[in-house]
């Protein structure tokens, strides 16, 4: 479903992806792991034809997101890591405007916003304009947006980020549910082992551009003799903060980009 | 085609809940209008060319609807900064069609704006021949608002962030509104001036609207028409081109 051979993504001088390759097939779970900086969303923008890769192949649904864009935004649905909604409209607003972009035809738009409103718990607050949500409500939200449409790839760039354990709990039950009855392919990032490890039927996991390991968590523990992911992960990339560790170039970029937002 | 209204929709709603961006945008056109209409009423007059008031009041709706248009056009480097941009990026919609969406929604408020100026204009003495004529002038005027938007759209997309804003404040918007004819008639003008304003295409949209409120065009009213629709479908076209190429 999704293929990735010799991918990789400068910016300028500095390599974000280096050289990736992996699978992912049809109605998999499959998680993204990796230190901050590593380069996850930046491949997920590739995948998703928001970057165009400065080498490499890429294959979505069978298609490549360079040339045959169209095909590839009509196979995948995306939650965001940063914000993505229009704070000047209202939650259902918000909805409606996916929902129509998508193709979702009138009378399943409304029912699956009511219904997604009503499992994200917004339901009360539908016609509140978006900035007066907190920011879990937000977050909710745009998980509920990005599961409007069903489409045959999902993927999700840290999607719990800022939840709390109940939310995040549901809402994976409902991922599932969607993996398993409408073969879903899931593609999802996340700095949670334990979600992962719970979660996905395959790991990658990638540092400073590259992929240090890839399999099942249980070959991933295995080869690592550690008992959980999250030993595994810090076997794999080792223990040290990332952005501390950066020549300065590294840390100017990091400012650098701290400052535009 | 519901798509294209969704995107337009979306627009009126945010135009519609940012009341105080209605007023505001009011006053610049209204004190030119105030102004330079009194100011230079008597001068004008003496030198035989009638009421400078109601030679100015369409140059001034045409400015209204210049800096709303742009603006609104502009605003997707908000959309970018907002992250909302990537939303509708990744959605499987044409790029020609989330121009024109967002086109015809900004084309729609600068529009709107120009009829409030209009309005106003009324009350402080603008007078028309015939009253019938508000409606071609409400359609010229939409016209000068799509021309524009799709100019502003054009440009927004170019950029990361508004730290080019004053740039095109002070070299786009600002030589686009002094140099058309929106002050000044077109006769009579020193060569390089007037070659210049022949360049500049808010020059066609005010010609066309004065032909159509006071039948005193300077141009054919057709050729106005014509110029206007043949620049904005040429932005409309490269700027779904630009949009193609905006990474995030
Ligand atoms: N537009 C850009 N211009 C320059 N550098 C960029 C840009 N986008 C990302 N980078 C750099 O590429 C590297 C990978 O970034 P990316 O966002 O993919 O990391 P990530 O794995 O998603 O990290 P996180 O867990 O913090 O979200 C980082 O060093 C980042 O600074
Ligand atoms: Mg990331």
């Amino acid at each position: 479903m999704i293929e990735v051979k010799n991918l990789t993504k400068k910016f300028d001088d500095f390599v974000a992806v280096d050289n990736i390759s992996f699978k992912v097939e049809k109605g998999e779970i499959f998680a993204f792991l990796g230190p901050n900086g590593a380069g996850k969303s930046t491949t997920i923008k590739m995948l998703t034809t928001l970057l165009h890769p400065t080498e490499g192949i890429l294959r979505v649904d069978g298609h490549n997101p360079v040339t045959e864009s169209d095909e590839v935004r009509r196979s995948f649905g995306i939650v965001f890591q940063d914000p993505s909604l229009d704070d000047e409209l209202t939650a259902v607003e918000n909805m409606e405007f996916h929902g129509v972009l998508y193709d979702v035809p009138d009378k399943l738009r409304k029912e699956r916003i009511e219904q997604l409103l009503k499992f994200v718990d917004l339901y009360d607050r539908k016609d509140s304009l978006v900035k007066e949500y907190s920011g879990g409500m937000k977050r909710r939200l745009e998980i509920a947006r990005g599961l409007l449409h069903h489409p045959k790839i999902i993927f999700l760039d840290e999607p719990t980020l800022g939840l709390d354990p109940q939310t995040r709990n549901h809402m994976w039950s409902y991922i599932r549910d969607l993996n398993k009855n409408e073969n879903t392919t899931i593609f999802f990032s996340t700095h949670y082992m334990e979600e992962a490890e719970r979660v996905a039927n395959r790991v990658a996991i990638i540092d400073n551009g590259k992929i240090v390991a890839i399999g099942t968590p249980e070959e991933l523990k295995e080869n690592t003799k550690t008992s959980s992911l999250e030993d595994a992960f810090l076997a794999l990339t080792g223990n040290k903060i990332r952005e501390e560790t950066g020549g300065v170039a590294e840390q100017m970029r990091v400012m650098r980009r701290a400052w535009k937002r | 085609m519901k798509k294209i209204y969704i995107l337009w929709l979306r627009q009126i709603k945010r135009y519609l809940r940012a009341r105080s961006r209605i007023i505001g945008s009011l006053a610049q056109p209204l004190l030119f209008l105030l102004a330079l209409g009194y100011g230079f009423g008597s001068v004008y007059q003496e030198a035989g060319k009638g009421d400078y008031f109601n030679f100015l009041a369409p140059g001034v709706i045409s400015m209204g609807i210049l800096f709303t248009a742009i603006f609104t056009g502009i605003e997707i480097i908000w959309d970018r900064q907002f992250g909302f941009l990537k939303e509708i990026l990744v959605s499987p919609t044409s790029r020609f069609n989330i121009m024109i969406g967002r086109t015809l929604g900004g084309a729609t408020i600068a529009t709107l704006q120009g009829v409030l100026v209009m309005l106003v204009a009324f009350i402080f003495g603008f007078h028309l021949t015939n009253w019938w004529n508000i409606i071609p002038g409400i359609l010229m005027m939409f016209l000068i608002a799509t021309l524009f938007t799709a100019l502003g759209t054009m440009v927004g997309s170019m950029l990361e962030d508004m730290q080019g804003f004053q740039l095109i404040m002070n070299f786009l918007i600002m030589p686009i509104f002094f140099l058309s004819g929106s002050l000044f008639p077109l006769e009579g003008l020193p060569k390089t001036l007037s070659i210049v304003t022949r360049l500049d295409p808010l020059s066609y949209g005010v010609d066309g609207l004065r032909d159509v409120f006071l039948g005193t065009g300077h141009y054919n009213l057709s050729t106005n028409i014509l110029i206007l629709v043949g620049i904005t479908m040429l932005f409309l076209w490269l700027g779904s081109y630009f949009f193609k190429k905006i990474e995030i």
